[in-house]
């Protein structure tokens, strides 16, 4: 059997993003280990009590793994809004919106009605996607 | 290991798209936009531009386009309503722009397309990142009428 084990996020910032991750959005850490040789912290977080997929916060790499052009481009690309999108699911997506909005998270959108459930979005600090979505059984009339 | 300092300029820029992105269907501004960004229009368009490839009011236009085809496609709503509730002004300018990027007027767009069960099971934001059209010279980007 296979499973995924964790999904990476570029970040431009990992202290940064550490505590979005844990201060806003309420995760914990489940790994964080810094090699002082290579000058690389591995950062991983996921949701409280989950033993399910976690999120690694990995620096955009400089060189020599990428040369400077390139890190410069993709911590663009990341800023753009490029980086690509966590899917996370929820039992109540008013009520975590509700939670997460206290705790000083800005969404981009109210939770709103799609065939699928409902649904809104947030980005993490360096613009990553994230969406979140209380999935119910499909009716395309509730879009 | 990275400061604050490392967050490319283009983050700020992101929030403009994400604001046209969450309102298009209010009266936004080139204005309304440059403040989520925290930068004068007309710096924020020249930045917008270079960073995303078209000006911050191409995006806007191209977005609302987007979700009437979305609303073509999903609901039976007439073209009127869909015209107004994507923000877009006049059912006339509406139908031509969306028959300029879209290939079909917007009732031709609507009958070409299968039932919604099936693609409405794609996430809301993959559908407006994907779905959005690509922008085919908009009589409406240009400061006067053409002569």
């Amino acid at each position: 059997m296979v499973k995924i084990g964790n999904a990476q996020f570029w970040v431009h910032d990992q202290d940064e993003a550490l505590a979005f991750y844990t201060k806003k959005l309420g995760w914990e850490v489940r790994s964080d280990v810094t090699m002082e040789a290579w000058s690389f912290r591995w950062l991983c977080v996921g949701p409280p009590g989950g033993d399910g997929v976690g999120l690694v916060l990995m620096p955009v790499p400089g060189p020599p793994l990428l040369d400077a052009d390139s890190s410069g481009q993709l911590s663009d690309l990341v800023a753009k809004g490029a980086g690509g999108t966590l899917f996370l699911e929820t039992d109540d997506c008013q009520a975590t919106y509700d939670e997460l909005s206290a705790r000083g998270i800005s969404f981009n959108d109210p939770p709103t009605r799609q065939a699928y459930g409902i649904d809104t979005s947030f980005r993490d600090p360096s613009g990553n996607n994230i969406r979140l979505t209380q999935v119910l059984e499909f009716d395309p009339a509730r879009s | 290991m990275g400061g604050v300092g490392n967050v490319p300029a283009a983050r700020h820029l992101l929030r403009a798209k994400d604001l046209a992105d969450a309102r298009y269907f209010e009266r936004l501004t080139v204005a309304d936009l440059a403040a989520a960004a925290g930068l004068s229009p007309a710096h924020f368009s020249r930045r917008f531009k270079a960073a995303f490839g078209e000006s911050p009011h191409q995006y806007l236009l191209t977005r609302r386009l987007e979700r009437a085809a979305a609303l073509l496609r999903d609901t039976d709503w007439t073209v009127a309503d869909i015209c107004f509730a994507v923000g877009a002004e006049s059912v006339g300018s509406f139908t031509v722009s969306f028959r300029r990027v879209f290939g079909a007027a917007p009732l031709a767009y609507r009958a070409a397309y299968p039932p919604a069960e099936q693609h409405l099971r794609i996430p809301r934001c993959v559908a407006m990142a994907y779905g959005r059209p690509k922008n085919r010279t908009f009589r409406e980007d240009r400061p006067g009428p053409p002569s």
